[in-house]
């Protein structure tokens, strides 16, 4: 099967299963109103966008001396710095650091940026226990399944299927369906991994260059806890996260967690500087931080597409994405889904590989409106359709001219020649009009929801040439 | 696997995206009295369901000395600062005191097990979003205000600044951060389960900030 095969399989098999659909509309709708709530004022709003927007845009100006300076900030501190350019590269370092500090469990917070290595599987292989404590990641982990959403992972579960999956892992909890019930289950079955666990490996939302240190937003305590209490913690995350100055941090904090989910500020900003110093009676005694590239420094070359960088993963864009509600982000088939996804994924994995991603998407504009950090998003996945068509241009994006196909090209062909000679066009109109119905019936895949179109009798020019009009104005 | 650094930076360095963007001001806070700070942090901790209690003109002592065994809270574990002396040397009806004074890996299964309350201080507070900011030292560890599934938090009304931003721009945190910081907006929670809160998931199930005068 091709990308385009597949992805309109996983599409039919999304828009068929109504329990995923109720599950995500009434997910969705709730979100997008407590985001709404959070933004009464739309002149605050705006400059609040427009400032994150600005120190996000200068961050990736000021890329490669952001990074050195983290690095240099960072070593000082005590914390060890890791550069990979792949995923390969970034799970052979992180089992590297286990093997060496002898670490055979690892407890993990959530990092989606670990989803695009497959750390877990890899770890797994090389006989590295790894469980998951983000609440929606553990559920997924024990479905064993992706991320739906990069916020809430589990979102496209209900609580009877979360019931069952928990009956079914750990028998001797008494089956629940309460949500109270069902969190307690877990903080009690992860508790001891905390207590046990050789190492703790985490993401990481914002990296200062300023101080050296690392910014974790969270509302569980499972991330502080990954990062606090085994004695080995490895951050993950991508090149782009790192911001100038600690003073960058508190409007990037305010509109993530608004715009994320709708709160003023999570229950937990957790600002990790050092690994534990002499006297200080816990914490890790070696923290590292792998920095990954993975198609991220090429994304940079095109000052169009580089907007794509500066996302703060919010998930605000695929809440709002009246094509995500539908499909949910199993039938992306890719790490991100929703509008990000679109813009991210192609260009990460390439336009042979992703491109037809691009087409999951109406153009209304909502991702753009409401990213915190205004990447205009519509006109990134636009560009994208165009680029993997493109086969002129001479572009950076990888797999550009993929999906084009030469039936396709050749229709466009006839129709911009037919368009650009009046005599043609009026004679083509002319035809259309007058013949219009001898097309066909059967339209492949239009016609299985819709009827043909038929062209009208008479055309628009004719009809108001009759009504008066003049011709010319 | 050496060249990863090198190859990353020199593609980096060889596309330097055009000129910068000047950062304009985002949104202006009102600003608040001590009063007003008091009641913003009251009401943003209670809206997340921290419990908050204005002591500044009562013992905070004898709060400690009623609440302790009325909520059955038997084990407590204080620091070793001076906060931590005083409650270990007062006798607390069936209140049984620990301190912090061993390295975790020496008894991390009582803390995860045995504890019922931590009590500690913290740096000061954050009117606008009602957090706590927390810089746990040597005294007071990280762990404190994490594992034990109460913290109580004694936090000085003068401490109560407006904004984060405002922290960071009257304070040089910049200079010099410590091994950790955090800010604390009331007791863990999750809505990992069909967008419902439900408390208490990792972290501790309550949060008690007791505003006192110093």
């Amino acid at each position: 099967m091709n990308q385009t095969q597949a992805f309109k399989q996983r599409i039919d098999d999304a828009l068929h299963n109504d329990q995923l659909r109720a599950n995500f509309r009434s997910a969705m709708d709730g979100i997008m109103s407590h985001r709404a709530s959070q933004f009464p004022d739309d002149v605050q709003l705006q400059a609040l966008r427009e400032q994150a927007r600005a120190i996000r845009a200068n961050a990736l100006v000021k890329q490669p001396e952001l990074l050195v300076q983290l690095e240099q900030k960072l070593t000082e501190n005590g914390i060890q710095v890791h550069w990979a350019e792949t995923p390969t590269e970034a799970n052979q370092m992180i089992l590297g650091i286990l093997h060496q500090a002898d670490a055979k469990s690892v407890i993990k917070g959530k990092s989606m940026v670990s989803e695009e290595t497959e750390l877990n599987r890899y770890l797994e292989e090389h006989d590295i226990e790894v469980i998951e404590s983000d609440l929606g990641e553990y559920i997924i982990q024990l479905a064993q399944e992706p991320p739906s959403h990069i916020v809430a992972p589990a979102i496209h579960k209900n609580r009877q299927e979360v019931g069952k999956l928990f009956q079914k892992h750990h028998p001797e909890q008494p089956y629940t369906e309460d949500i109270d019930a069902l969190t307690q289950t877990a903080r009690h079955i992860l508790r001891d991994k905390f207590a046990q666990a050789d190492a703790g490996i985490s993401g990481v939302n914002f990296a200062v260059a300023e101080t050296g240190t690392l910014c974790l937003v969270e509302n569980e305590g499972n991330g502080r806890l990954s990062t606090t209490a085994p004695r080995v913690h490895i951050a993950i995350t991508g090149i782009e996260k790192v911001v100038e100055k600690l003073s960058d941090i508190p409007p990037l904090l305010n509109i993530l967690t608004k715009s994320a989910t709708g709160q003023p500020i999570t229950t937990y900003f957790n600002m990790i500087s050092r690994p534990r110093q002499p006297g200080e009676k816990d914490g890790p005694e070696a923290v590292h931080l792998v920095l990954l590239d993975n198609g991220r420094s090429h994304i940079r070359v095109d000052e169009e597409l580089l907007d794509t960088l500066r996302c703060i993963r919010c998930g605000a864009c695929i809440n709002h994405c009246p094509v995500y509600v539908q499909l949910g982000g199993h039938a992306y088939g890719t790490v991100y889904p929703g509008p990000i996804g679109l813009a991210l994924e192609p260009q990460r994995l390439g336009l042979d590989k992703a491109g037809t991603l691009t087409s999951a998407c109406s153009l209304c504009g909502a991702c753009g409106e409401v990213c915190p950090v205004k990447i205009p998003l519509p006109k990134l996945i636009n560009r994208l359709r165009a680029e993997s068509v493109n086969h002129k241009q001479n572009t950076s994006v990888k797999g550009k001219g993929a999906l084009r196909k030469p039936s396709e090209a050749t229709i466009w062909r006839l129709w911009q020649f037919l368009y650009a000679n009046a005599r043609l066009y009026r004679a083509f109109l002319y035809m259309a009009t007058r013949f219009g119905k001898l097309t066909p019936n059967q339209l492949g895949a239009w016609t299985r929801y819709r009827q043909a179109v038929k062209p009208a009798r008479k055309s628009l020019h004719e009809l108001a040439k009759q009504a008066g009009f003049s011709h010319g104005v | 696997m050496s060249n990863a650094r090198e190859n990353i930076l020199t593609r980096l360095r060889n596309q330097r995206p055009e000129a910068h963007s000047t950062i304009q001001p985002g949104i202006d806070y009102p600003e608040r009295d001590l009063n007003a700070r008091i009641a913003r942090f009251t009401e943003r901790q209670q809206a997340v369901r921290g419990e908050v209690h204005d002591l500044r003109d009562s013992d905070w002592f004898a709060w400690l000395q009623t609440e302790l065994p009325k909520r059955g809270l038997k084990t407590v574990l204080v620091g070793n600062g001076a906060l931590g002396q005083q409650i270990d040397q007062a006798d607390i009806q069936g209140v049984q005191v620990r301190r912090y004074q061993q390295a975790i890996e020496t008894w991390k299964d009582d803390l995860f097990n045995q504890v019922d309350v931590a009590i500690t201080g913290c740096k000061g507070a954050i009117a606008e979003t009602g957090s706590l900011m927390v810089w746990p030292d040597q005294n007071e560890p990280r762990l404190m205000s994490l594992v034990p599934p109460v913290h109580i938090v004694l936090l000085d009304a003068q401490k109560i600044h407006n904004t984060f931003a405002d922290v960071l721009a009257d304070e040089p945190w910049h200079q010099g951060m410590p091994t950790n910081a955090l800010l604390i907006s009331g007791p863990s929670k999750t809505a990992d389960i069909e967008q419902t809160l439900a408390y208490g998931i990792h972290g501790p199930k309550a949060l008690i900030t007791l505003i006192i005068e110093s």
